[in-house]
């Protein structure tokens, strides 16, 4: 029991988010209602669902970007702004964010210069960093001299500088072509592997959602809610191979369906009335 | 060796290239000059209406111990302008960007200085701080200056990426890294473009200060004098040296420019 609970590194329970619209014509957006999710540690759990679902809203109330209208969001047992005043997130976005006056390196120190780590410590630790990704070789360029996947690389072992208790990453990976998106796959997956994260991850992908996580959350929208959980057993180490198992291929066509079922009660508009005035 | 081979013709042609960039410019301008003596010449237009080039170049020769004396009086001004009105700019910009109730309060300030016509003001600055003194003049560069380089300052500030923004939360950085690692670089492109106007900007104020009084050996009185006199050769002379240090300010500018943020975009065309 003990060991179950500090095995866990996010709980939500009973999270809901409203925005509420400013000036007269400007609607109330219900955009998550009634999250429970416990996230344990390890896990690499993958956030799936249509657009305006509240994915990245809830990736966002777990890293205290966002706050909840109601509900408790507890990361490593602490309330979350805690977490992130005690630096336990690493966060990737869709664009890399680098910034183009530092180089690659100084891009990835920029955490630990936030804390004041001495510059010796942080260069050693950008510098193992960038190993990890396979950057190694381009610390001195600059951002603008570097692919969109090795912007993402960089992005991550950003990220990753100061150990964090989670990885929160808002499809990190949807700005790139196919290709680039498949070895950038492989490479979370042996990052992950390596450095025994917790990753959450907000992606629009079913196939990519299938082939990383251990569990992918399937959400439907107005508001978000999660519709189902869909446990992924596929062994813990993937590669290539994966990809073309009969088991990957259920479980992406489980994937779709409940994504499909929920698709269908988003945009039936009866229904989200009904909601509206019941509410 | 075969990267010395590769790497020569593409010199060559960079080199052939800064060339054209600077010949073309220089060739129209060459030729505009020629046309206008020409013209000048051709319909014997009296050189009080325009003297031909070669006369301006002329007075230009003759009279340069008296024009240097004029401009580096002048440039003085307009140096000392530049620095206060921008310094005041960036200061402002940087306290608005700050704090959103200041820049709600101060903002119409800012906007009724801006539209005060610089003519009906410069006689009154003249006034506060010495008809003869160079102050005077400095402070109507100054009120040019200052204007541009605040709303851009404050807009460079607040024009970051908010995902940037988003980044440094996570990582629970206080406002004052969040100002000093995003806010002003992500503003310095804004800040430089208003530089390059304010020097434009302060040349023309510290010469209109000067036409309401200032010595005789400076760039203003000096144009003034001699179009009353109908010297306009001398005059012409004048404004050649006045375009120069605009001129020359500005690719002072674009050098500071450079050399502060090396990184930015438009900077990069050769490394591609």
């Amino acid at each position: 029991m003990t060991d179950s609970q500090t095995d866990t590194v996010v709980q939500l329970s009973g999270v809901s988010k409203v925005f509420e619209g400013r000036g007269q014509k400007a609607a109330r957006v219900e955009a998550l209602s009634g999250i429970d999710l416990s996230v344990r540690r390890g896990e690499f759990i993958s956030l799936i669902g249509p657009s305006g679902c509240g994915k990245s809203t809830l990736l966002r109330i777990v890293g205290d970007l966002i706050g909840v209208s109601d509900g408790t969001v507890m990361v490593n047992g602490k309330l979350a702004r805690e977490a992130r005043l005690a630096r336990e997130y690493g966060m990737v976005f869709q664009a890399p964010v680098l910034f183009d006056w530092r180089t690659v390196q100084r891009n990835v120190e920029l955490p630990l210069e936030i804390i004041g780590r001495p510059k010796q410590e942080r260069e050693a630790r950008a510098r193992e960093m960038l190993a990890l990704v396979e950057l190694g070789d381009f610390a001195g360029h600059h951002p603008w001299q570097l692919s969109g996947g090795m912007q993402q690389r960089a992005a991550i072992a950003r990220a990753l500088a100061l150990d964090p208790a989670i990885l929160l990453m808002d499809e990190p990976f949807g700005a790139l072509d196919e290709m680039t998106r498949e070895r950038m796959n492989l490479e979370l997956l042996r990052i992950w592997e390596r450095t025994a994260t917790t990753v959450i991850f907000v992606t629009h992908s079913i196939p990519e959602a299938v082939f990383l996580s251990t569990r992918v959350v399937v959400m439907s929208a107005r508001p978000g809610r999660i519709t189902k959980i869909v446990p992924i057993d596929l062994p813990r180490h993937r590669d290539v191979e994966t990809r073309e198992m009969e088991h990957y291929f259920e479980l992406v066509t489980e994937v779709r369906e409940s994504l499909r079922g929920s698709e269908g009660e988003a945009v039936d508009p009866r229904r989200v009335a009904a909601e509206g005035l019941s509410a | 060796m075969s990267v010395v081979a590769a790497l020569a013709p593409s010199s060559g042609v960079a080199v052939a290239r800064t060339l054209r960039g600077w010949l073309l410019p220089l060739g129209i301008f060459v030729g505009f000059l020629v046309v206008w003596d020409i013209l000048v010449r051709f319909l014997g237009l009296p050189q009080f209406i325009l003297p031909a080039p070669s006369r301006i170049a002329e007075a230009w020769v003759v009279y340069l111990p008296e024009l240097w004396a004029s401009t580096t009086y002048t440039l003085v001004e307009i140096v000392a302008g530049l620095i206060i009105g921008s310094f005041a700019g960036i200061l402002m910009g940087a306290v608005t960007a700050r704090w959103v109730g200041l820049r709600e309060s101060l903002l119409p300030f800012a906007v009724a200085v801006n539209s005060i016509p610089i003519i009906a003001f410069a006689p009154l600055l003249n006034n506060w701080f010495g008809l003869d003194s160079q102050l005077s003049k400095a402070m109507v560069a100054a009120v040019l200056c200052f204007f541009p380089v605040m709303i851009n300052t404050a807009r460079g500030l607040l024009h970051v990426d908010p995902a940037a923004l988003e980044l440094l939360r996570s990582g629970a950085a206080s406002e004052a890294q969040v100002f000093r690692m995003v806010r002003v670089p992500s503003a310095l492109p804004f800040v430089f473009t208003a530089l390059k106007v304010a020097t434009t900007l302060a040349t023309i104020g510290a010469i209109i200060g000067e036409y309401f009084g200032a010595p005789s050996l400076s760039i203003g009185q000096y144009i003034v004098r001699y179009a009353a006199f109908l010297n306009l050769e001398r005059s012409w002379a004048a404004i050649v040296f006045a375009c120069s240090i605009g001129i020359g300010l500005y690719m002072l500018v674009v050098a500071v420019e450079r050399l502060v943020m090396p990184w930015h975009s438009s900077f990069r065309a050769g490394e591609a």
